[in-house]
């Protein structure tokens, strides 16, 4: 394993305690809500920040670990940190921004500015070269942010919301060059970002942080099956309860109940697609299916389709064809009747 | 200003200006002021930094301290320098003893009363020089495998070099005025410690244009200060 981690640290009233693990040629991306501890996590990685307890190793190299009294700092640590907002040096050119971490090596500056300039084209960059941060655009101060700390090529990288600071067109071109460059550095990389849309694009796995603790970790298909926590099944975009099952009925814990077609016993997650999800105007009818009434709260039009989030005893969101929408004369205020057939429920322990 | 404007000797300021009292004042007082800066330099820059960074205990105390000579009367604080530094003072005895120097009533006294009466703006500028430095920037430093001293020359300096630049120019103004501090504990020697104040002072009682020559050298140099700050403290 490249990177091996337990980090317990606290920052204000967070107490952070997080494992994780990456290994080369792997991306970890670990995503959360703003405050969930990212950055610090980060942080403590770097050497940036001492951890309370647990311990830190690159390689089997132990680089902190408050129980043996072990301390490596940051500049010793074989790590690159790309900044959120980049942080390059404002008094230097990108050219001089990106020679840095070698010239504090000990290479000679005409070597390091020939390595620098290797890597300014390597990051499609080289034509702002003499360029002073200030004057460069969100997308290229990312590039020359992420060639200054490739450049010394460190076992790890860390990256901390490497998109957040770009606009929305910058971010789209930006995010498909970083996940090359990111394949293309042989040691491993963590990610750290609270956009879904990043975690997918960028992660081979994907560890989900809240509140200072990992809620979940696996691949996104893990996720998107299997959500374990609220923010989790609103990053992937289904309905996400919990209860108590007793076979093919679940008690759940905000009131109600749900029909299921399975057999476990105990407290379950239940996942329901917003795509199974039917709305009507009158009470259904029909096979075993889970029926719920409640007030149409929000409408958002998504594409070709239409998410209604419905309020009620159940809490519940349909997407629908906006066809459907205008057919049902649905708006907010609008009472109506949610239906899922118990075959579309599906539960998983706890 | 308009009083020295009007009263000044124009006709006769090429000649008061190469009297060789003034040519002396002139040059001691640039000697001394340079000086003083230097030293305001080399001794605020750690004290800025210690200030600034460090979690020490007796932190407040040491700024107290330092801030101490801006609102403490200088004749007060040539007297304390007399006391400290004197031939028997605290410390003057053993530098005499030890070391052979004596500081009092030499140039190098000069240099020391103007840079303690005149290093707390050094200290105060850089030390909020260093307070609004984005610490991420030495992270940033750190990461790529600076070591302290390397991101403090590489980084720190260079991103505070403007405070730097006002606080050397604020000291170097105050202890071009520098009067009481000097007058007690260097006294005034010509060629020795007489500065500019200390000459215009001697001047005015024997010979006014002479005076007003120094005052308007010395009205000069604070507007040229005034000016080239001026973006920095009055930005358009």
């Amino acid at each position: 394993m490249t990177l091996d981690a337990r980090v317990e640290a606290s920052v204000g009233a967070l107490r952070l305690d997080v494992s994780l693990d990456a290994s080369s040629g792997e991306t970890l991306v670990v995503l959360g809500p703003n405050g969930a501890g990212k950055t610090t996590l980060l942080r403590v990685l770097a050497g940036l920040q001492p951890l309370d307890a647990g311990r830190v190793a690159v390689d089997s190299a132990v680089l902190d670990d408050p129980v043996t009294g072990t301390w490596v700092p940051a500049e010793q640590r074989p790590m690159g940190f790309v900044f959120q907002d980049h942080a390059l040096f404002p008094h230097l050119s990108a050219l001089d921004n990106v020679a840095f971490g070698l010239r504090a090596r000990g290479v000679r500056r005409p070597d390091a500015r020939r390595r620098a300039r290797t890597w300014l084209e390597r990051v499609g960059v080289a034509g702002h070269a003499g360029a002073r941060p200030r004057s460069l655009s969100g997308g290229e101060a990312q590039r020359v942010a992420l060639a200054r700390a490739l450049v010394v090529e460190p076992r790890v990288l860390l990256l901390d919301e490497p998109l957040a600071a770009l606009d929305a067109t910058a971010r789209i071109d930006t995010r498909r060059q970083l996940r090359r460059h990111l394949e293309a550095h042989d040691g491993a990389r963590v990610v750290v970002t609270h956009d879904p849309v990043d975690a997918m694009t960028l992660g081979d796995r994907v560890v989900v942080l809240e509140h200072g603790r990992v809620v979940q970790s696996g691949t996104l298909a893990d996720l998107r099956e299997r959500p374990r926590s609220r923010y989790v099944a609103d990053l992937v975009g289904v309905n996400l309860y919990q209860g108590m099952a007793d076979g093919g009925r679940i008690r759940l814990r905000g009131g109600g109940e749900l029909l299921v077609t399975g057999t476990l016993h105990g407290e379950v997650f239940a996942v329901v697609h917003p795509r199974a999800v039917a709305l009507h105007r009158r009470e259904p009818e029909g096979t075993p299916r889970n029926v719920w009434t409640g007030t149409i709260d929000h409408l958002d039009v998504e594409g070709d389709r239409v998410r209604v989030i419905v309020a009620g005893a159940v809490p519940v969101t349909a997407e629908i064809t906006p066809a459907a929408v205008s057919e049902l004369g649905l708006t907010i205020g609008t009472a109506v009747w949610a239906s899922v057939k118990a075959t579309e429920v599906s539960v998983y322990p706890v | 200003m308009v009083g020295l404007l009007q009263r000044a000797p124009w006709s006769e300021l090429a000649d008061d200006l190469t009297d060789p009292v003034v040519r002396d004042a002139l040059r001691l007082s640039l000697v001394c002021s340079a000086g003083a800066t230097a030293l305001a330099f080399v001794l605020g820059l750690p004290l800025a930094w210690v200030l600034a960074r460090t979690e020490l205990p007796g932190r407040r105390a040491v700024r107290a301290l330092v801030l101490l000579p801006m609102v403490l009367p200088p004749v007060v604080g040539g007297v304390a320098l007399l006391l400290a530094f004197g031939r028997r003072g605290l410390v003057g005895q053993y530098l005499d003893d030890w070391f052979g120097v004596r500081l009092p009533f030499t140039t190098w006294g000069a240099i020391l009363a103007e840079a303690f009466v005149a290093m707390p703006f050094f200290v105060i500028v850089v030390e909020a020089g260093l307070r609004s430095l984005d610490r991420r920037y030495e992270e940033a430093a750190a990461t790529l495998g600076a070591r302290g001293f390397t991101t403090f020359r590489r980084v720190v300096l260079p991103l505070i070099a403007p405070s730097l630049v006002a606080g050397a120019a604020l000291t170097w103004a105050r202890a071009l005025g520098e009067f009481g501090a000097t007058i007690l504990f260097a006294g005034n020697l010509q060629g020795e410690t007489q500065t500019m104040p200390l000459a215009i002072f001697v001047e005015l009682q024997t010979n006014l244009g002479g005076a007003i020559a120094l005052s308007l050298v010395l009205l000069a140099v604070s507007i040229v200060v005034l000016v080239s700050l001026r973006e920095r403290w009055f930005p358009a």
